[in-house]
C-alpha cells in the first residue's frame, strides 16, 4: 500500500496505525451511525425546532402560510393551561403508582418463588403470562372490569364487590378527576409485575450459593442475609427494572386510549395531548409536548446511562 | 485486494443508505403511487362495518353498472368512528400520496384541507353534472367556501333526534305517543324517570356529549342565534347560552355514570335493553333499532328536542378531489355515481340516511327516513358541531376537551362557558 504522505517515518506509522485500528470498525458501524444520526437525532432536532415555531394550522403545515420562530412561547402557554398541568400531574401519579406497584409485586413474587416450592414453576409462568398480551387487548377487558357504574347498574369489579358483600369498596375507578388515573395503573401493574419478577429471579439466581452459605456460617439470620448479602447484589437488577418500567410508564398511550377515550379529561396524559394536537393540525404544540416527554424520560435515563458508563470503566 | 473490495462494498452501502435517507426526507414531492391510467379509483372512507358498509357496497354496485371500465379500489380504514381513518388520511396527504377521493364531513371540517391546498375546487363538476339544480339551496350554501365548492355530498344525516324507549316511558307513566312540548316538560320527565329508577337519559363519551350539547343549543337558541355562534353574531358568553348550558348540566346529571367509557352504540343499546328511557343521537341510530328488531312508534319513539324553531341538525358525508390525485378521471366517475339519483337512492336506502338530491323518489324509504326527508325540506337547517359541519377539527377538539372537563366535574358552569367563549374567539379569527 503506498504511503499517505511522505513525512517522517514515525508519523506515517502513527497515522496508518490509527487508520488500521479504527478505520474498519468505523466503516462498519457508519451505516447505523448515519441512520441513527438522521432518523433519531436529526428528527429530534427537527421536532425541537418545530416546537419553537407558530405552526398551529393546516395551512402552515403545508407551506401555504409562513411559519415563524417564537422561542419558548408554546412551552410557556402549555404550562399556563390548567388542562396540560392536569395531564402532567396525571403522568406523575400514574408513573409513581405503576413503578411502586410493579416493583413491590414483582419483588414479592420473586422472593416467594425463589426458594423451591411445589408448583413454583407453574406460578412463574402464570405471573409472566399477562406480559404476552398487548395493552390494547387487555385494555378492552379492563374497561369492562373498571366500569364506573355503582348500585343497580354496576358491572365489572363494582358488581364483584357487591356479590361478595364489600359494597363500600365500589368506586368510580378512572372517572375520579384527580386520582382516576391510578385505576389505569392497576392493569399496567398487573401486566408488568411478572416481568419484574423474572428480572428479580434472575438477580437472585446470580447470587452464588457460596455467598449464602458463607453468610449462614457466619451466623447471619435469614433477614440479615437478604439485607446485607443479597440485596446489594441486586442493585443492577433494580436499576434496570426501574428504568424499563418508568420509561414505559412515561410513554403510556395505548393502555389509556383503550380503557378511556382520548377526549376524557380525567385520564389525559401528555402522550394523549400530543396525539390530539397532531390530529388538530397543531404541529407546534404537538412537537412541544413531545419534547417535554423526551426531557422527562431523559431526566430518568441519562443518570442511568452515566452510571452504566462509569461501571464499565471501572 | 480483498480488503479493498471490502472497502468499496462498504462505501457503496454507505452511499446507498445516504441516498435512501435523502429520498426519505424529501417526502413533500409529488410521488403519487397510483398508475394514473384512469382505469381505477381508490375511494378512501371509514365505512368498514354495519350499515355504512352496506351503503358503500350498494354504491359500488351502481358504480360498476355506470362505469364498468373503471376498477373500484376500496380504501376503507376501520376503527374509532373514523378517527383512525382521518389520522391515516392526514399522513397520506402530508406525504403527497393522496387517494383518488376521500370521505369527509361537508362543511367547516373541509376548511383545513382547503387551507392546506390539499383538495381542489370542483365547481366545474357541479356545472357539468347539473348538481346546482339537483341539490337544495340551503345545502349548496353550506358546501360553498369563498365562492368555490370542494365536495359532493352522498347523503345527509340528522343529528338532533331524541330517541325514547316506549316500554320504559309507559312504565314510568309517560305517554310515549305525545312528545314533550317544551324543554321544561322534557326536564320534568327526566326527573320522573329518575324517580322511577331507570337511567333517564343515556349518553356516551365526549363526542356524544357534544352531540347532546348541540341539540340543546339548537332548541334553546333557535336557528338564527345558533348559526350565529359560528360567525360571531351570537356570543358564546351570552345569557341564552348560559340557559342552554344549565339545561345541559341538568341533563348530564340524569345520565349513566359510566358514560365516558361508552361509544354511541353502547348508549343506544341501553334503550334497546330497557335500562334507559331517552337518548339523543343522530339518526344513524335507526339502524341499531332495526337490527334489534324494534318497530317505530310501538317499541321506540323519536322527536326533536322541543324549542323555538323546528330544526334539522345537519351533517353530510361528501367526497372530494384531492390535489395530485393519481386518477382524476376515476374520481370524476365516482363523483358522478354518488351524486346520481340511482347512486343516492341505493346508498341511502342501505345506510339509513337521506339523499342530498331533491329529485330522488323517496317512496321506497322506511318510515323514519320519510320524516327526515320532510324535515330537511321544511325545517330550519343548523349545522352540527359534533360532526364537523359547523366547526373545524381544531375547534371541535377544543369543544370536546372543554365539555369532558365540565362533565367530569373539573370545571363549573361559568368556567365551562368562559372556555367555550375563548375557544370561539381563538377559532373565529
Amino acid at each position: 500500500m503506498p504511503a499517505v504522505r511522505p513525512v517522517s517515518p514515525s508519523a506515517e506509522v502513527f497515522v496508518s496505525g490509527k487508520l488500521r485500528r479504527f478505520g474498519p470498525p468505523l466503516l462498519l458501524i457508519s451505516p447505523s451511525l448515519l441512520l441513527i444520526g438522521v432518523f433519531i437525532y436529526g428528527l429530534m432536532g427537527q421536532n425541537l425546532w418545530m416546537s419553537m415555531t407558530d405552526n398551529h394550522s393546516a395551512a402552515q403545515a403545508n407551506d401555504r402560510e409562513p411559519i415563524s420562530f417564537v422561542g419558548l412561547e408554546n412551552y410557556i402557554e402549555l404550562f399556563a393551561t390548567e388542562a396540560f398541568r392536569h395531564s402532567m400531574a396525571n403522568l406523575l401519579l400514574f408513573t409513581a403508582a405503576f413503578l411502586i406497584g410493579a416493583m413491590v409485586m414483582g419483588f414479592l413474587w420473586a422472593w416467594l418463588l425463589e426458594r423451591p416450592l411445589p408448583g413454583g414453576r407453574f406460578f412463574q409462568t402464570v405471573y409472566l403470562f399477562p406480559m404476552a398480551i398487548s395493552f390494547v387487548a387487555s385494555g378492552v377487558v379492563w374497561r369492562w372490569l373498571l366500569n364506573s357504574n355503582q348500585g343497580d347498574n354496576a358491572s365489572g369489579l363494582n358488581r364483584l364487590f357487591q356479590m361478595v358483600g364489600l359494597d363500600f369498596l365500589q368506586n368510580p375507578w378512572w372517572n375520579n378527576i384527580t386520582f382516576g388515573i391510578l385505576a389505569i395503573a392497576l392493569p399496567a401493574i398487573w401486566q408488568l409485575s411478572g416481568y419484574v419478577m423474572a428480572l428479580f429471579l434472575a438477580g437472585f439466581r446470580g447470587v452464588p450459593d457460596e455467598l449464602r452459605e458463607a453468610a449462614r456460617m457466619d451466623g447471619a439470620t435469614e433477614l440479615q442475609m437478604y439485607r446485607l448479602v443479597i440485596f446489594p447484589q441486586l442493585t443492577p437488577v433494580v436499576m434496570s427494572a426501574l428504568v424499563i418500567i418508568a420509561h414505559m410508564s412515561l410513554k403510556s398511550f395505548d393502555l389509556i386510549m383503550s380503557i378511556s377515550k382520548p377526549a376524557n379529561y380525567q385520564t389525559k396524559v401528555p402522550a394523549v395531548d400530543m396525539f390530539l394536537f397532531k390530529s388538530s393540525y397543531d404541529y407546534a404544540n404537538s412537537a412541544a409536548v413531545g419534547t417535554i416527554l423526551l426531557a422527562v424520560v431523559a431526566v430518568l435515563i441519562v443518570p442511568y446511562l452515566i452510571n452504566q458508563y462509569r461501571e464499565s470503566r471501572r | 485486494m480483498r480488503r479493498r473490495n471490502f472497502l468499496y462494498l462498504t462505501g457503496g452501502t454507505l452511499a446507498a443508505v445516504g441516498l435512501a435517507a435523502c429520498g426519505g426526507s424529501d417526502g413533500s414531492g409529488s410521488s403519487g403511487g397510483g398508475d394514473g391510467d384512469g382505469k381505477s379509483v381508490e375511494v378512501f372512507t371509514w365505512w368498514a362495518a354495519g350499515s355504512e358498509k352496506a351503503g358503500l357496497d350498494a354504491l359500488v354496485e351502481v358504480f360498476a353498472e355506470q362505469y364498468p371500465d373503471i376498477e373500484f379500489i376500496n380504501g376503507a380504514v376501520a376503527g374509532g368512528a373514523g378517527s383512525a381513518a382521518k389520522d391515516m388520511l392526514q399522513s397520506r396527504l402530508q406525504a403527497g400520496d393522496p387517494p383518488d377521493t376521500f370521505q369527509a364531513h361537508a362543511g367547516a371540517e373541509l376548511n383545513d384541507y382547503i387551507d392546506a391546498g390539499q383538495i381542489v375546487d370542483i365547481s366545474d363538476v357541479y356545472d357539468e353534472l347539473g348538481l346546482r339544480e339537483a341539490f337544495p339551496e340551503s345545502l349548496l350554501e353550506r358546501l360553498t367556501a369563498d365562492g368555490a365548492i370542494y365536495s359532493v355530498p352522498s347523503n345527509i344525516h340528522r343529528s338532533n333526534v331524541v330517541w325514547g324507549s316506549a316500554a320504559v316511558l309507559t312504565e314510568a307513566g309517560i305517554d310515549p305517543a305525545t312528545p314533550p312540548a317544551s324543554m321544561d316538560e322534557f326536564l320534568a320527565q327526566l326527573d320522573t324517570l329518575a324517580a322511577a329508577g331507570v337511567t333517564p337519559l343515556s349518553v356516551g363519551a365526549a363526542w356524544t356529549q357534544v352531540n347532546l350539547l348541540e341539540a340543546i343549543l339548537m332548541a334553546d337558541l333557535g336557528a338564527a342565534a345558533y348559526n350565529g355562534l359560528f360567525d360571531g353574531s351570537t356570543g358564546w358568553d351570552s345569557a341564552e347560552v348560559t340557559t342552554a348550558l344549565e339545561h345541559f348540566e341538568t341533563m348530564i346529571s340524569h345520565t349513566n355514570t359510566d358514560r365516558d367509557g361508552l361509544d354511541w352504540p353502547d348508549a343506544t343499546q341501553q334503550l334497546i335493553d330497557g335500562t334507559a328511557a331517552y337518548n339523543v343521537m343522530g339518526d344513524w341510530a335507526v339502524a341499531a333499532f332495526d337490527e334489534a328488531g324494534l318497530a317505530p312508534q310501538d317499541d321506540y319513539v323519536y322527536f326533536e328536542l322541543p324549542g323555538a324553531d323546528q330544526i334539522f341538525g345537519f351533517l353530510a358525508d361528501s367526497f372530494t378531489l384531492p390535489e395530485g390525485a393519481p386518477n382524476p378521471e376515476g374520481t370524476r366517475a365516482w363523483l358522478d355515481t354518488i351524486s346520481s339519483p340511482e347512486g343516492q337512492l341505493a346508498f341511502n336506502l342501505a345506510k339509513g340516511s337521506i339523499p342530498a338530491r331533491t329529485d330522488v323518489d323517496t317512496a321506497e324509504f322506511p318510515e323514519y327516513q320519510q320524516t327526515a326527508v320532510t324535515s330537511f325540506a321544511e325545517d330550519e337547517i343548523c349545522s352540527s358541531i359534533a360532526h364537523g359541519a359547523a366547526t373545524s377539527v381544531g375547534w371541535l377538539n377544543a369543544i370536546s376537551d372543554a365539555t369532558s372537563q365540565f362533565t367530569a366535574g373539573a370545571t363549573d358552569l361559568a368556567a365551562y362557558q368562559q372556555a367555550l367563549a375563548d375557544i370561539a374567539t381563538e377559532n373565529q379569527a
